[in-house]
């Protein structure tokens, strides 16, 4: 299956949603930010899809107002991998977790989390990862500024 | 009997064998220097190099550089790789499990001055002199085992320096120019290896 009919196919499942593929990633789907848990609960579980195997989750920041959480996914069945893509508030970045699903995405969460600052309700243990446990802010967001930051010169 | 004729001592030979006389600096200072045993700890790309340089192409063990895996037991560590800030207490415990007397050796740029994480870089200890007293720097990115193999026969040689019974004098932590942020020179008394000195191959002594 490709990303066209990934959106086909959860259209009919969710009426009244819309599907889109990604503008720039043609095999990426935008899922509404709503049906998050239980359509990839549908993704893994539905005989057409099966995507058993999470590939990883990352984040985009794009100030000022959006960040988008993307997940890549594989099924060992069907042998096909389709991105998903979650577009968020970036001044309210909060999505539910899907560490129950897949156990793999517990860490690649904690890591958006310490690094991006989004928040996953759900997730049974949600530290910091990489950065000290008493660090303050979330280094890869764009405007993020560390006092002894030395700059390169040009 | 060449290694004999280089030894400070008084010979007198009688029959049956010989009296040897010779001081005690020179006795437990190359007994100290001879069996640096290091922490088996890297942390980044320089680890590689430290781990050819233990490989019998190099052979650490002809210095009597033994690895080990405890502090509890380790004379040396070989700061070996970009330490960053939070692994930076932990590189700080370790250091204070280490029994005296102990001594550190930075290897490669990131443990000097950041290396190439210095500049546009969060997360990094711009040099692990700011933690712990580190007695020889080894320039390079990451240093050729030449290298540091060198840095470790000017560490045994600071160490044949020093005197039984006297307070070794510690290097201490880093000093930084504060208008610049550059370090100063390290070892301003011995001045030994300095930060930005890369070694030559024409630098390194031929081991014998």
């Amino acid at each position: 299956m490709k990303a066209q009919q990934f959106a086909e196919h959860l259209g009919t499942q969710y009426e009244g949603k819309d599907f889109v593929l990604d503008e720039f990633n043609r095999e990426c789907v935008v899922i509404p930010l709503e049906v998050v848990p239980q359509c990839f609960e549908f993704l893994r579980d539905d005989y057409a899809t099966q995507m058993d195997y999470f590939d990883f989750s990352t984040c985009v920041d794009r100030p000022p107002d959006r960040m988008d959480l993307v997940y890549s996914m594989y099924s060992t069945v069907h042998r096909h991998r389709v991105q998903f893509k979650v577009i968020l508030d970036r001044n309210n970045a909060c999505v539910p977790s899907i560490a129950h699903l897949w156990e793999n995405a517990n860490w690649n969460e904690r890591e958006i989390y310490d690094l991006y600052g989004v928040f996953f309700p759900g997730h049974k243990d949600l530290r910091r990862l990489m950065m000290p446990e008493d660090w303050e802010g979330h280094p890869l967001r764009k405007d993020y500024a560390h006092p002894n930051l030395v700059v390169r010169p040009d | 009997m060449d290694l004999i004729k280089k030894i400070p001592a008084y010979i007198e030979r009688i029959p049956n064998g010989g009296i040897l006389m010779t001081g005690l600096d020179w006795v437990l200072n190359n007994a100290k220097a001879s069996s640096m045993w290091y922490m088996l700890f890297g942390l980044a790309c320089c680890a590689i190099e430290l781990m050819a340089t233990g490989a019998s192409r190099y052979d650490f063990d002809r210095l009597g550089m033994i690895f080990r895996a405890t502090p509890r037991q380790t004379d040396l560590m070989i700061v070996a790789g970009t330490l960053t800030l939070k692994m930076a207490p932990r590189v700080k415990l370790l250091y204070e499990q280490m029994p005296d007397p102990k001594y550190v050796i930075a290897m490669g740029g990131c443990t000097m001055h950041g290396g190439p994480f210095y500049h546009d870089s969060y997360s990094v200890l711009k040099g692990v002199d700011k933690i712990i007293p580190v007695d020889i720097h080894v320039a390079g990115c990451p240093p050729r085992p030449e290298a540091l193999l060198n840095g470790c026969i000017a560490l045994q040689d600071l160490i044949r320096g020093e005197k039984v019974g006297r307070k070794r004098d510690r290097p201490g932590l880093r000093h930084v120019d504060p208008s610049t942020n550059l370090p100063l020179l390290v070892r301003p008394d011995t001045g030994l290896i300095r930060p930005n000195q890369i070694l030559m191959p024409d630098q390194l002594r031929v081991l014998s």
